[in-house]
């Protein structure tokens, strides 16, 4: 090695000026030996300043060569490593010189390791956008071959990401030998090979020229999904949409359908799931036409498949299939080849898939319009409404916007109010918080005076719920609510109750009246802050329990600025001095934290 | 699937292969060479399947029950039925060779999926057979295990079979023959190692570390590179797994060569020093009993000018600091039979202690003076730069300044 490694390095001997440039390398070396990985890693991820202050050429000829010859490490290092190169272009000296920084990332390209191995084929692939198209040819395409031809299965797993990249730039010859060397790929004798070309054939399809589209990638396509793999298989799938949006319609039909009509009846489940979890994408590429003749059909299968799985995946894709059908003649379709379907789903026997279902099935609402949805929808949603399943009602629930924009919520809401009392009084605190996250949501569809009729209540119970979490979000819940409708109707409503909370026995509740005085100031305003609440929160300041006592400091601190200096000066300050001389250390604490932060020293 | 309709006809069924299980387990002479393909097509109708997904998505092995295949009344019985055939004195591989061919045995193999611990012990029995019987296919088997291994590894980390297909490879390794074969040293190296990251060792672990120390006696050139593999590997935030490494550890060191010793003697001893200072009592703990091994005591007393100094600091350290008094017992007994080995070396690193920890502290202080060097030298490349680029900028426009106030003047 040139140079680099002289009597600078090692001791640590502070070097004069003109040692300066030995400095880096030397340190380097240093780091890269030590028995600490964490060091070794350090120095890895500071490889640019080393590259700074050794200078381009320096970098291309010392430093580059090192990495390439001397690091067989851990994992870590080299990920950290294969992260760095990917941007080190401009260290060596700008796009002429990108090729220098292919050496070291082959080898990483191959480590057993797959983050490393994947970030390497990262970097790699951005550096090949700075390589001129003569320096592609000469270094860059070599590489991929090298690694395409390696004979453990990493390096042409890695091969298989590179593909794209330096085809388009490539001569007409070379694009040729690229074109082999991917098809050797999908017919390798090791699944972890065919898969990973799998997985990259939509990619490199996109930048080939459409007749090879036709002749290579569809046979290759049509192969991969015959694969004796199912793991094979489901990943041609994927590459079934990108191939698709290539073609032309005939051609999809001659070329593409008997393969995914093939598929949507695969005898392994996986491959099934598959095709009904890129059915959207699908569709778009197919066209309405083929949809029509046969993804319908196809989607009709998925959605009595045996495997609950595939069936809740079809299930999450009801409302976009329906969504991208042509306008003409949808609501047609929809109802004479989609719902009869959907209809046997509400009351499937799996509840992922009525739990699917029930996250989409109120979007069909705003397609069928509003006679229809009456009609059929309406009871679908009121079934699922009374369904056994907390989720499968949350998640009616939580889409309610949809059905209020056709139908108004007001058809639903005998039923919706059982249903939401249910979910509120669940014995699971999961079920009940996700429901007082819908609360506000709730609150503005169904308008005030619903809201203060039959949730009110609701609202106060959950506020002094056995489990803190579900305190604490009525508490946010509150303050969303006074934001929606305002600061009177939370003076005439809310407020009274909150603050009569503080003569509570159980101190827990005293508490959370000083939490909702937390959330609701501001929105509150100063006024009512002042008049109302900070009163109480003066006065629970000699309360017996020392929580509630430095709650108050705490909830001091966080209207304080909300009040004016007058009532700070006055009532607060006098209340925070005494706090401050109180028996408890966290009282003491808190009060003179709020002291401080109020500036009432 | 309901599993209660057809009830009638599932009996019929049962009831049937029943009758096939003992038909030829009790008569001789009953597997005719046109039967052959009848049988094999019958047991693939039944067992071959895609195995359905897990009713639990996380399932964990080690705590929650599995999910049972619900048609096992008569998957279990075909099961049956297959090993007695395999197993009969009147088994012929060279016809069944036909049939059970790379396809059936693939299929085979991917039942090993199976979340049902019973039809898994009915595959290792039967693929085990398999491999003894059919010498054509072993290769083929070797190499589609390979590629379970290393899917699960570096893909899914997901794979029920793996304990089961390891106890295979164990009678298997057990069974090679010497010089090993190269494809057999790269299985070691290239995928029985690595799995040693999996998530999940626990579950095969034993069954692992059997095929580790089946290879090594098998060949004993292989412990360094194995250990080396171990050290790389070792596991840096899982105590419980920790554990288990000392614990294949101290197996191998049971049978390894005094020569193959000394060749690892150094990153090894490096690795128990840090293990034995573990807060984690149990890796400690572990670490520290490596001392109540006899073999392994007279390994380290020949060795001792080398292990010594390497143990030393850490034990002298954790005598003095660790939280846990069992640990700190064990190690003063340790440092007692050190001090009981060699004498002289152990005053020696007493005394000199408190000198090694001066002078690390004053490398490390040396090791951040060097890196806030290297960031002033990079600032002051940098300010060169622009300041180069500068000049550039005003020795241009200087020189265009020129040329336009001195128009050429003509010559003479």
């Amino acid at each position: 090695m040139a140079g680099a490694a002289g009597p600078a390095a090692g001791s640590g001997a502070a070097g004069g000026d003109g040692d300066d440039s030995l400095y880096p390398i030397a340190v380097l070396i240093d780091e890269l030996r030590n028995e600490d990985v964490q060091l070794r890693l350090n120095s890895i991820k500071k490889l640019s300043t080393i590259a700074l202050a050794l200078g381009v050429e320096r970098t291309r000829t010392e430093l580059l060569p090192f990495l390439t010859d001397t690091i067989y490490d851990e994992d870590e290092v080299l990920l950290a490593l294969a992260e760095q190169l990917g941007n080190f272009t401009g260290l060596v000296g700008g796009p002429d010189f990108a090729h220098c920084l292919l050496p070291p990332l082959e080898s990483l390209a191959t480590v057993e390791e797959t983050v490393v191995r994947d970030k390497a084929v990262e970097s790699l692939r951005q550096i090949s956008q700075e390589h001129t198209p003569v320096a592609l040819e000469a270094h860059f395409v070599p590489l991929v071959k090298r690694l395409a031809s390696g004979d453990w299965f990493t390096s042409r797993t890695s091969a298989c990401g590179l593909f794209s990249v330096c085809y388009p730039r490539a001569s007409i010859a070379v694009k040729g030998e690229i074109k082999q060397y991917f098809r050797s790929l999908c017919s390798d004798d090791t699944p972890m090979v065919r898969r990973a070309a799998a997985s990259k054939l939509g990619e490199f399809a996109k930048v080939l020229e459409l007749d090879s589209v036709k002749s290579e990638i569809v046979p290759l396509f049509t192969n991969l999904a015959s694969d004796e793999q199912d793991s094979v298989r489901l990943l041609a799938v994927e590459a079934c949409v990108s191939i698709a949006q290539l073609l032309s319609q005939e051609d999809i039909e001659a070329l593409v359908m008997p393969t995914l009509r093939q598929a949507a009846e695969d005898k392994s489940w996986r491959v099934r799931y598959m095709v009904a979890d890129k059915f959207s994408e699908l569709q778009k590429a197919v066209g309405p036409k083929i949809t029509l003749n046969d993804l319908i059909p196809a989607f009709q299968n998925l959605l009595k498949d045996c495997e609950a799985e595939v069936r809740a995946a079809a299930a999450h894709k009801v409302k976009e299939l329906c969504e991208n059908l042509p306008i003409e003649g949808r609501e047609t379709i929809i109802m004479n080849q989609i719902l009869p379907y959907i209809k046997e789903l509400v009351s499937d026997t799996n509840q992922h898939v009525k739990s699917a279902l029930a996250s989409v099935i109120m979007g069909l609402a705003t397609i069928l319009g509003k006679e229809n949805t009456i009609e059929h929808l309406l009871p679908l949603f009121l079934a699922q409404l009374k369904d056994e399943c907390p989720e499968v009602r949350l998640n009616i629930i939580s889409n309610l916007d949809c059905v209020n924009e056709v139908i108004g919520i007001r058809q639903l809401s005998q039923s919706l109010l059982p249903a939401i009392v249910e979910l509120a009084e669940d014995a699971k605190w999961r079920v009940r918080l996700a429901i007082i996250e819908y609360m506000p949501l709730l609150a503005g569809q169904l308008g005030v005076e619903f809201f203060d009729e039959k949730l009110n209540s609701l609202c106060m119970a959950w506020l002094v719920d056995h489990v803190y979490a579900i305190r604490e979000a009525a508490t946010s819940n509150l303050m969303k609510l006074v934001q929606k409708f305002g600061t009177e109707w939370a003076q005439n409503t809310i407020v009274p109750k909150v603050l009569v909370m503080a003569n509570d026995p159980n101190y827990l509740h005293r508490m959370t009246t000083l939490f909702c005085i937390n959330a609701l100031s501001e929105a509150c305003g100063q006024e009512i802050t002042t008049k109302q609440m900070l009163p109480i929160v003066l006065k629970m300041a000699g309360d017996q329990v020392a929580n509630v006592r430095f709650n108050v400091a705490k909830s001091l601190q966080k209207i304080g600025p909300i009040l004016d200096t007058d009532a700070l000066q006055v009532e607060v300050k006098p209340v925070l001095q005494k706090l401050g001389q109180d028996e408890d250390m966290d009282v003491k604490y808190f009060a003179q934290e709020a002291i401080s932060v109020l500036a009432l020293a | 699937m309901d599993s209660v309709s057809d009830l009638k006809s599932k009996e019929i069924k049962r009831a049937t292969l029943n009758e096939l299980v003992e038909y030829v387990s009790t008569n001789r002479g009953v597997i005719v060479e046109s039967a052959y393909s009848d049988i094999v097509k019958m047991i693939s109708a039944n067992i071959f399947r895609t195995l359905p997904p897990s009713d639990n998505p996380d399932f964990d092995p080690e705590e929650d029950e599995p999910t049972l295949e619900a048609s096992w009344p008569h998957i279990q019985l075909v099961y049956e039925f297959f090993l007695r055939f395999l197993e009969s004195p009147d088994f012929q591989p060279s016809i069944a060779k036909r049939y059970i061919d790379q396809k059936f045995v693939q299929q085979l193999l991917e039942l090993f999926d199976s979340e049902d611990p019973r039809e898994r012990d009915f595959l290792k029995t039967v693929l085990h057979r398999i491999y003894g019987k059919f010498l054509g296919l072993r290769a083929f088997i070797r190499k589609q295990i390979n590629n379970i291994f290393l899917r699960f590894i570096y893909e899914t980390e997901h794979f029920n079979g793996v304990a089961e297909l390891l106890e295979i490879l164990g009678s298997i390794i057990n069974g090679f023959a010497l010089p090993l074969k190269a494809e057999h040293k790269q299985f070691l190296m290239k995928v029985l190692i690595p799995m040693h990251t999996a998530k999940g060792l626990a579950l095969f672990h034993a069954q692992l570390a059997y095929c580790v120390v089946q290879f090594l006696e098998k060949d004993t050139t292989l412990t360094e590179p194995v250990i080396r593999g171990l050290l790389k590997f070792w596991p840096k935030t899982c105590s419980q797994k920790e554990v288990m490494f000392l614990g294949e550890i101290e197996e191998i060191l049971d049978v390894i060569e005094p020569t193959q010793f000394k060749k690892i003697e150094e990153p090894l001893f490096k690795q128990i020093s840090k293990c034995v200072s573990s807060s984690h009592f149990q890796v400690a703990e572990r670490a520290l009993y490596f001392w109540n091994n006899e073999y392994i005591l007279s390994l380290i007393e020949e060795n001792i000018d080398k292990i010594l100094p390497i143990m030393f600091g850490s034990l002298y350290k954790i005598s003095k600091e660790h939280w846990n008094p069992t640990i700190v017992a064990l190690v003063y007994n340790v440092l007692k039979t050190l001090m009981e080995m060699n004498g002289k070396l152990f005053d020696d690193l007493t005394s000199s202690y408190k000198a090694e920890r001066q002078r690390e502290k004053k490398k490390e202080l040396e090791r951040e003076e060097l890196w806030k060097k290297l960031e002033e030298l990079k600032l002051k490349k940098a300010l060169e730069k622009q300041n180069s680029a500068y000049n550039m900028h005003s020795i241009l426009s200087n020189t265009n300044d020129e040329l336009k106030k001195k128009p050429a003047t003509s010559v003479g």
